[in-house]
């Protein structure tokens, strides 16, 4: 009887995980990250193209930008990359890719094939870097303002209210960062 | 009008699916006859207004009705028909109802192919799927109803995701669905034998077809759906450990399993009451599939739109059901027969290997699949898991099952000498050692992973084929079909293997810069472009790159990548040429313009074997096919029922 009792407890385990999972999920998305307020830590990676560029957050200190994390394997960024397009023409800030735990040849043939709508893009094959950013899963999106604070991150793809949230809260920054 | 008739088609489905979950059960429990004898009526109604519903729901998309908020969601003016009638499984809420009158589908043909079966085991069966209907149509009708207006409606509707504007994905979610939901057959069998209290190799028997059925449907799923990936999402890959593809491979990977402990169970009596619990299993981790897909628990799926008391919603039904089965394994499972002893080399050990090496790989892609739910509960960070962990994991727990798939039928039942097993193999291990280097070296793929995939795939090919050899009897085939289906199904894993291994290993991929007029090589092929135009389509512009292939002064192919521009959402599509061909795929992908001379930037792929892959699969969804038609399954059946039953007519169990 104990024995056949096994599997509804290795359920019951599941089913708790999957509920605080829920839960937590909308949190995730309201609160995002503890980095928010704080500066964004200092990173210093590979450039996509070409890979001898060392590329760091150091270079874009006096403006805002706008730091996506994607990857070719995720579908989701192939969801929100028209609003990346967007983002890109109509954002008016540096717009850089963090191309996380990729291939090289996979993510330049993304590229291609979507379009680069990107200014630049930094590299973390191994996913090290993205530890520190708190990182949470791909696409991620960060606003930093012109000191290197990070002042807003979005979870998951970009939709039509979140774009129109993150264009008003980009030009609250360029605001900010003339004044 | 019509929303409103489908509205009130679900509601009256649901009304049924309510009493048919209810007052049969009773008539099975009491044996009275005439409460069961409503079953096959109530089951036979439920799939009228389920099939109603949908049809009112395909009948606003053709007629362009945007008053249905769903509608004009996913579906405008410009959109071509077919695409109009798949669009109805475009979005959360009309998948659904494709769900629910799939359900109602698989319960009308447990009414009509079951007609043999005791009453009151068919009865239990149809209001266990019952209950699993209530369940989806309280869904839908509750958080997710596709049928509600927005008024006044709009001119036009938004655009459907081009992504699914394609043949490939017109039929993936509809055969998926058919696996997913298959499983409820067998886990309507396994409750209702649980619920009988009797739980007999009979039922196991009756339900061995229903799984094979749903596990081959399951199957056609997944491939078409690595097939639309890979040349719609067009980098080439095909398979990404995404979460959503995981959600699906899942319930497959279980559904394997089950096939083979039913052989067992069947066959032997051994190991019955795992599986039934296999059975709750499929079933519960196809609807944690549909969990997955549409509560937003994980970041990365994206397929619907995600809203949290859907989540909680299926989240507490999957508890209902699958705690409740899992409840009452609990309570009866004790009083199942025992099985029957075997020796360590045998059959049911070998399929119970089998059993082992499945269900640890679904659980390990489960684990997969949640690791970032567990490390964030655990408060360890939060963290994703990539395809590197899949993959090795996979390597590791896959390598003992394709050694030892061809060992199993040779393996005698009950107890058995090793030696004997592997004299009558060894002449196919030696020729599909030989052969595989032989091939690997001939087609200049001498790494490790393309040698041991040829080796793998052709001891697998040869073991299931020297089992035809030596086990036929007279006539052609000389056969009994599930025989058959097991060999080729055997053998498509071979054809697999080889696939992955050489597609895994030796594809070539050139990225270029090239104008109209230039020629590049690859590997032995010369692409010449010869211009780049602008073309029309229905609700599309696109340049048009047309590509002539030589293999030396002879023209092998002529290829037409294109790059589309999508009226309503501006949306920037690739579409890949590609050319398949049965030992190697040319693939052109349109990249970006470059300077003013027309030059592009271009990707050149040759993926050689990767056909297999699909190919392979395919096979084993036929091959299940194949073993379900058997006769053995239906003739069996008719001898029992008359031997159990003999003073009801047949008749009297068809609805009218």
């Amino acid at each position: 009887m104990i024995r056949m009792l096994v599997p509804l407890l290795v359920f019951v385990g599941l089913l708790v995980l999957l509920i605080v999972g829920l839960q937590s999920a909308e949190q995730r998305k309201e609160i995002a990250s503890p980095l928010i307020g704080k500066p964004l830590p200092a990173l210093e990676l590979p450039g996509l193209h070409s890979p001898e560029i060392v590329r760091t957050s150091e270079e874009l200190k006096g403006q805002p930008w706008v730091l996506n994390v994607w990857g070719s394997w995720c579908w989701a960024c192939r969801a929100e990359h028209p609003f990346i397009e967007r983002l890109g023409r109509e954002a008016g800030v540096p717009l850089i890719g963090f191309n996380w735990k990729d291939e090289r040849g996979d993510a330049l043939t993304w590229l291609d094939r979507f379009g680069d709508a990107w200014t630049w893009h930094m590299v973390d094959f191994e996913g090290r870097s993205a530890i520190d950013l708190g990182v949470y899963g791909a696409p991620e999106t960060f606003l930093i303002d012109h000191e290197g604070i990070i002042r807003h991150k979005h979870i998951g793809p970009i939709d039509a209210t979140s774009f129109a949230d993150l264009m008003r809260r980009i030009v609250e920054l360029r605001t900010e960062a003339r004044t | 009008m019509t929303a409103e008739f489908g509205q009130i088609s679900l509601i009256l489905a649901l009304v049924l699916a309510l009493i048919l979950a209810t007052v049969p059960l009773i008539g099975a429990h009491r044996g009275n006859v005439r409460l069961m004898r409503l079953a096959p009526s109530l089951a036979v109604g439920h799939f009228v207004f389920a099939a109603f519903a949908y049809a009112a729901l395909s009948w606003a998309f053709l007629q362009h009705d945007f008053s249905v908020t769903y509608v004009a969601l996913h579906s405008n003016l410009l959109l071509p028909w077919p695409y109009r009638l798949s669009a109805v499984w475009g979005g959360h809420e009309g998948s659904l109802l494709l769900w629910i009158l799939m359900l109602a589908g698989w319960m009308l043909a447990v009414v009509i192919f079951s007609r043999t079966l005791p009453r009151a085991f068919v009865t239990r069966v149809l209001a266990v799927m019952g209950m699993v209907s209530i369940g989806f149509l309280l869904f839908t009708l509750l958080t997710s109803n596709p049928f509600d207006r927005l008024l006044p409606g709009p001119p036009d509707g938004q655009d459907l995701n081009p992504l699914l504007q394609d043949p490939g994905m017109i039929f993936h979610p509809p055969l998926l669905y058919m696996g997913y939901v298959g499983f409820a057959v067998a886990f309507g069998f396994a409750i209702a034998g649980l619920l009988g209290g009797k739980v007999e190799r009979e039922w196991v028997r009756w339900s061995r077809p229903w799984t094979l059925v749903a596990w081959s449907f399951l199957t056609a799923g997944i491939t078409l759906g690595s097939w639309w990936a890979y040349y719609e999402l067009g980098w080439g890959g095909w398979w990404f450990w995404d979460p959503v593809e995981n959600a699906s491979f899942i319930p497959w990977l279980i559904g394997t399993a089950l096939i083979h402990s039913q052989a067992v169970t069947e066959k032997r009596g051994a190991f019955p009451a795992w599986t039934i619990l296999l059975a709750i299993a499929a079933f519960s981790m196809s609807l944690l599939g549909t969990f997955l897909v549409r509560s937003g628990v994980l970041t990365s799926v994206h397929a619907f739109a995600n809203d949290p008391e859907r989540g909680l919603f299926i989240l507490a039904f999957m508890g209902v059901v699958t705690g409740g089965a899992l409840l009452l394994y609990a309570l009866r499972a004790p009083r199942i027969m025992a099985g029957e002893g075997f020796g360590w080399m045998s059959r049911e050990s070998m399929l119970l290997l089998n059993n082992v090496f499945f269900t640890v790989s679904a659980a390990m892609v489960l684990l997969g699949t949640l690791y970032p739910l567990i490390v964030d509960f655990m408060g360890w960070g939060q963290v994703s898991v990539g395809p590197p962990y899949f993959g090795a994991m996979f390597v590791l727990l896959m390598t003992p099952v394709v050694l030892l798939v061809p060992l199993g039928p040779f393996t005698r039942w009950k107890t058995d000498d090793g030696r004997r097993v592997l004299r009558a193999l060894v002449s196919s291990a030696v020729v599909a050692i030989i052969a595989g280097m032989l091939v690997a070296w001939w087609l200049d793929a001498w790494s490790l992973r393309a040698v041991s995939g040829w080796i793998g795939g052709l001891w697998l090919i040869m073991g299931s084929f020297s089992y035809w050899r030596r086990h036929r009897r007279r006539g052609v085939i000389g056969l009994p079909r599930h025989q058959i289906g097991m060999i080729l199904a055997h053998g498509g894993i071979g054809i697999f293997v080889i696939g992955v291994a050489m597609v895994e290993s030796t594809t070539l991929e050139r990225d270029l810069r090239i104008a109209p007029g230039e020629t590049v090589e690859v590997s032995g092929l010369r692409f010449a472009l010869e211009e780049v135009v602008p073309v029309k389509g229905p609700n599309w512009i696109a340049e048009e790159a047309r590509f002539t292939v030589y293999r030396g002064d002879r023209i092998v192919d002529r290829l037409t990548p294109q790059k589309r521009r999508y009226h309503r959402s501006g949306q920037i599509m690739t579409q890949v040429a590609l050319r398949p061909g049965l030992t190697r795929d040319l693939y052109i992908a349109m990249g970006e313009p470059l300077g003013d001379d027309g030059a592009w930037s271009m990707r050149i792929h040759v993926k050689p074997f990767v056909r297999w892959i699909w190919g392979g699969a395919f096979l084993l969804a036929f091959a299940g096919l194949i073993s379900a038609s058997d006769r053995r399954y239906w003739q069996t059946r008719r001898a029992e029922r008359s031997a159990s039953i003999p003073t009801e007519s047949p008749a009297e169990s068809v609805p009218t």
